[in-house]
């Protein structure tokens, strides 16, 4: 398997995902800069979390626009994997590749603690074999995760099974509890607010996050 | 001398410069300064940048021990964590900005002190907070609380270093002036620690970071004088950060360490460009030539005057070596930051600063970095107050009632509200999250961890500076071994009101004693640190506020330990003695609503010897949780870990002729509670006794609910309700 993150201006979960990516599933990773214009093919590509530039405009709106996102969102459609925890969530919406975008908090708050989803679409190489109904528990840390979708959107993707996890307690508004979000040709696009990164290792706190990655092994 | 420098200049008092040192200044020059001298002069003498009350007695503190790598006078202290690998630190305040404009106030405190680590080569891994607010009712204080908080948090959140422990308290001292200062640590190589010590004959002096506007000019002096209602005008000094941008400097600072190019580098903080510049050059003795034309600015027609003091935030100053700024300028245009030669290092001693062609200030950097005023102000004692044990207490509440009260106090009650706005755990190393005694983050790829507090009980110091101050450093001392480290130094950052006045001054001077003679006792130098006076508002100071920064090491971090404890059953044993001392307790305070009486001595031989028996226990593997009492005592602290773990606990309240308010929420120091394994605890009883330490079994933990000898029980549900109910219930409306 071959592996990246991409690395943004601002972006500050890309040790982390590329750690976990590395320790969950066994693999080098590279490091890409954002301002690449041409990519290896890679299986799986992570799109970190953070605050690329610094949220200004929309969270994600100026990175979806970095050089490197257009060799992403075509990888993406050619079938790679592409995972966007919290700020790649942003990002990936903001590039197209997954519908909705995410809003300030309902609380207007940073929100940073752990909190109970509910796996929902398992017709995916991440959620491929966990329990529909099954309920992980990952941290979230953002102040823009509130996931809005208009009507017929959302009767889309809930028609065709890409909604990924619900919040079992809204933290932040989000539609129909919505938290993360599958997209691409065979739902290899998954953007989510929680940080399955986080969530590796007991030491840490808790060990679900590896739910969402340990599939991509086989996939 | 001539009759026009006998007098001070309207303009020398407006910069906040003494007779005296209006006269010294002309001295130094032989003649009177050009303005961009005189704002020099200004800044660099301020209270903030010289430390002209605090500096005699603060070369009292202990700063050495064999694994003190760096000692105060530098950016940041550091200590040797093994494996070749050193933690950097260091606390600041940034109290006054705060109460002018919370969120910026705050955000640029967090800014500047992570600066002031990744400045050393260190890439910052935790960040803490000390902070005060004044009375919960007062009419400011919900909007202060809110500001800052969103202010630490949208900068650290944003940087990404997670922002992992630290304190808020409430006291009406504070109605006029917060206290807010910010830690930051970082973790660097040995080998590849940088300094802030300019050298070599000929080397460019490079600006990087963001570009330079007209905010926060005179800051440092601002933060030098009393506050009063017509000076929050002065809303223009107080700087706006760009976390986004401190982002792009740290990565881009760590890349150009990487390289060969560097010979030294300090931040802008304070007085901008004049104090990083001379400190710069004061320490590597040379001189510097510097052209203003070239400093990268963000408006137009910035004076000398203005470039020289703006405190514009995320700007670093560096000397290079010779020949290599292009590749040093190459990992700058990487990051889309600033880069600009704006001079060279001389051998003459003076810093030349030119502009336009004309120079604007030709001083010898030696006086005004080095020979600052020092000042030996008067000062007296704090008047004596008398003991006050349990036996005087003219009226008692039932003990389970006063235990609510106190765990929903505002000192005492969860402070999740604030902290879960906070990132506390980007980087994907906390391993000890806030809440507990103190934080831990993993050193990063290793198995060793970093632990983390801040401390100090300010009615303590209020009430007997010296002893105050020693408690501020023992309780950092005990936070730290409660979770398994050995601690190894401290920061600290010493609030206090007008050292002008002789009470005052008295409180800075023998807090300083107390902490000096603690450190010293329990071999915890001081590697670093901050002063912040004149925190008064119209002539009302705030409470002696000596936070105390303690880092400590956890080598294995499976012998961590934390608050709550794992199982039903446990042995609970009360290390340290009990002897009902009420004196300045919070009991006194939120049940009696008496601020009276003398604090709980520190007897540091008894401090060290409890403090390495239990961090023997726990190294040995046998403590399953342990928590140090401080703040309401015995109950408080039980309440606390039936409240982390889940499980209930019985206490006994011995019938001896202690009475049960002076057992329950008595502050004695020195006490540590420890659950263990039934079979484990005559063990620990028995090494307790060997070792010449006070232990007792106290109780067993178990069931949903805790149980104070004969009183009714009280369940978790009701304790955590009273905990979590207060700082939502302030925030969101009726207090």
């Amino acid at each position: 398997m071959r592996a990246c993150v991409v690395t943004f201006p601002g972006s500050n979960c890309d040790r982390d995902l590329a750690v976990a990516f590395e320790r969950v599933l066994g693999v080098r990773v590279d490091r890409v800069w954002h301002k690449r214009t041409r990519l290896d093919r890679y299986d799986l590509i992570g799109i970190p979390g953070g605050f690329s530039y610094g949220d200004h405009l929309r969270p994600g709106a100026i990175a979806a626009r970095s050089p490197v996102m257009q060799e992403v969102v075509r990888q993406a459609n050619d079938g790679a994997l592409v995972l966007g925890p919290c700020n790649g969530f942003q990002i990936l919406t903001e590039a197209g590749l997954l519908p909705g975008a995410l809003i300030r908090n309902r609380g207007l708050a940073f929100v940073c603690r752990r909190v109970d989803l509910v796996v929902e679409g398992t017709d995916s190489p991440y959620t491929r074999g966990l329990e529909r109904g099954r309920t992980l528990r990952l941290p979230i840390a953002h102040h823009d995760g509130g996931y809005v979708v208009d009507d017929e959107g959302l009767r889309r993707l809930e028609g065709e099974g890409r909604i990924a996890l619900r919040y079992k307690d809204n933290p932040n508004g989000s539609t129909a509890d919505i938290a993360g979000v599958l997209g691409g040709p065979r739902n290899n696009v998954l953007g989510l607010m929680p940080h399955p990164e986080r969530a590796i290792e007991p030491l840490l706190g808790g060990v679900d996050g590896r739910a969402l990655l340990a599939p991509l092994l086989a996939a | 001398m001539n009759a026009a420098s006998t007098i001070v200049p309207e303009a020398a008092r407006e910069h906040g410069l003494s007779e005296a040192e209006w006269h010294r200044v002309v001295g130094i020059l032989g003649r009177e300064p050009r303005p961009v001298e005189l704002g020099i002069f200004s800044v660099m003498w301020s209270e903030h940048c010289s430390y002209k009350s605090s500096k005699r007695h603060l070369a009292t503190f202990p700063t050495k021990a064999p694994w003190v790598v760096q000692g105060p006078g530098e950016n940041a202290g550091v200590v040797d964590i093994g494996d070749g690998q050193v933690a950097v630190f260091k606390m600041e305040s940034h109290n006054h900005p705060s109460f002018i404009e919370p969120y910026q106030g705050a955000a640029t405190g967090v800014g500047g002190i992570l600066r002031d680590v990744f400045t050393m080569g260190a890439r910052p891994v935790a960040l803490l907070n000390a902070l005060r607010f004044g009375a919960p009712e007062h009419p400011r204080t919900r909007h202060l609380v809110r500001g800052v908080v969103a202010g630490i948090g949208g900068y650290g959140n944003c940087v990404g270093v997670p922002t992992v422990g630290g304190e808020a308290t409430f006291h009406r001292s504070y109605n006029g002036n917060i206290l807010v200062n910010a830690m930051a640590v970082g973790v660097a190589e040995k080998d590849r620690v940088f300094y802030a010590k300019a050298s070599g004959i000929g080397n460019p002096v490079v600006y990087v970071g963001a570009k330079t506007g007209r905010d926060g000019i005179h800051g440092a002096t601002m933060a030098s004088a009393e506050f009063s209602e017509a000076k929050e005008a002065a809303r223009p000094t107080v700087q706006v950060g760009d976390p986004f941008t401190e982002k792009l400097l740290i990565e881009a600072c760590m890349e150009l360490m990487a390289t060969d190019c560097l010979v030294a580098i300090q931040d802008m903080g304070a007085a901008g460009l004049t104090s990083s510049s001379f400190e710069m050059a004061a320490r590597g003795g040379c001189g510097v030539e510097m052209d203003l034309d070239q400093v990268p600015v963000r408006e137009r027609n910035m004076t000398a005057y203005e470039i020289m003091l703006s405190e514009s935030q995320e700007r670093m100053l560096c000397v290079l070596k010779e020949g290599q700024e292009a590749e040093a300028a190459a990992v700058f245009e990487k990051w889309d930051l600033s880069f600009a030669t704006v001079g060279r290092i001389t051998d003459t001693g003076r810093m030349v600063i030119r502009m336009a062609g004309e120079t604007v200030a030709d001083v010898p950097i030696d006086p005004v970095a080095g020979a600052s005023p020092v000042y030996d102000r008067p000062h007296e004692p704090a008047p004596p107050r008398l003991p006050f044990y349990a036996e005087r207490l003219m009226s008692e509440e039932a003990p389970g009632d006063a235990l609510l009260r106190l765990l929903g106090c505002p000192d005492l009650c969860a402070k999740r509200w604030i902290w879960e706005q906070y990132d506390h755990m980007v980087m994907a190393d906390t391993v000890g999250r806030p809440g507990g005694d103190a934080a831990v983050v993993r050193v990063h790829g290793t198995e060793k961890g970093l632990a983390l507090t801040t401390d100090c009980t300010p009615r303590y110091v209020e009430a007997d500076p010296r002893l105050g101050g020693m408690q501020a450093v023992v309780e950092a001392w005990r936070n730290l071994i409660t979770v398994g480290a050995r601690p190894l130094a401290i920061t600290n950052c010493l609030n206090f009101g007008n050292p002008e006045r002789p009470r005052v001054m008295g409180q800075l001077v023998g807090a300083i004693e107390g902490m000096a003679e603690a450190c010293r006792a329990l071999d915890f130098p001081v590697v670093s640190g901050n002063v912040s006076l004149y925190n008064e508002t119209d002539g009302r100071a705030v409470q002696p506020t000596p936070n105390v920064g303690g880092v400590g090491l956890i080598r294995d971090l499976g012998r961590m330990t934390g608050i709550a404890f794992d199982a039903p059953g446990l042995a609970l044993l009360l290390v340290g003695e009990c002897v009902g001392w009420m004196g300045a307790s919070l009991y006194l305070r939120e049940v009696l609503g008496r601020e009276e009486g003398a604090p709980p001595p520190v007897d540091l031989a008894a401090e060290r010897r409890a403090g390495d028996m239990v961090l023997g226990l726990i190294e040995a593997g046998i403590v399953r949780a342990a928590h140090d009492l401080s703040d309401g005592g015995l109950a408080v602290a039980l309440a606390e870990m039936c409240m982390a773990s889940g499980f209930g606990a019985c206490l006994d309240v011995p019938d001896d002729n202690l009475s049960s308010t002076g057992w329950l929420f008595g502050e004695e120091q020195g006490r540590y509670l420890l659950a263990l394994r039934e079979a484990d605890a005559q063990g620990a009883l028995d090494l307790a006794r060997n070792v010449g330490v006070l232990a007792r079994r106290v109780g067993t933990t178990g069931g949903d609910t805790l149980i104070l000898g004969a009183e009714p029980p009280i369940s978790l549900d009701e304790l955590r309700a009273r905990h979590e109910g207060f700082l939502p219930r302030l925030m969101n409306g009726g207090a």
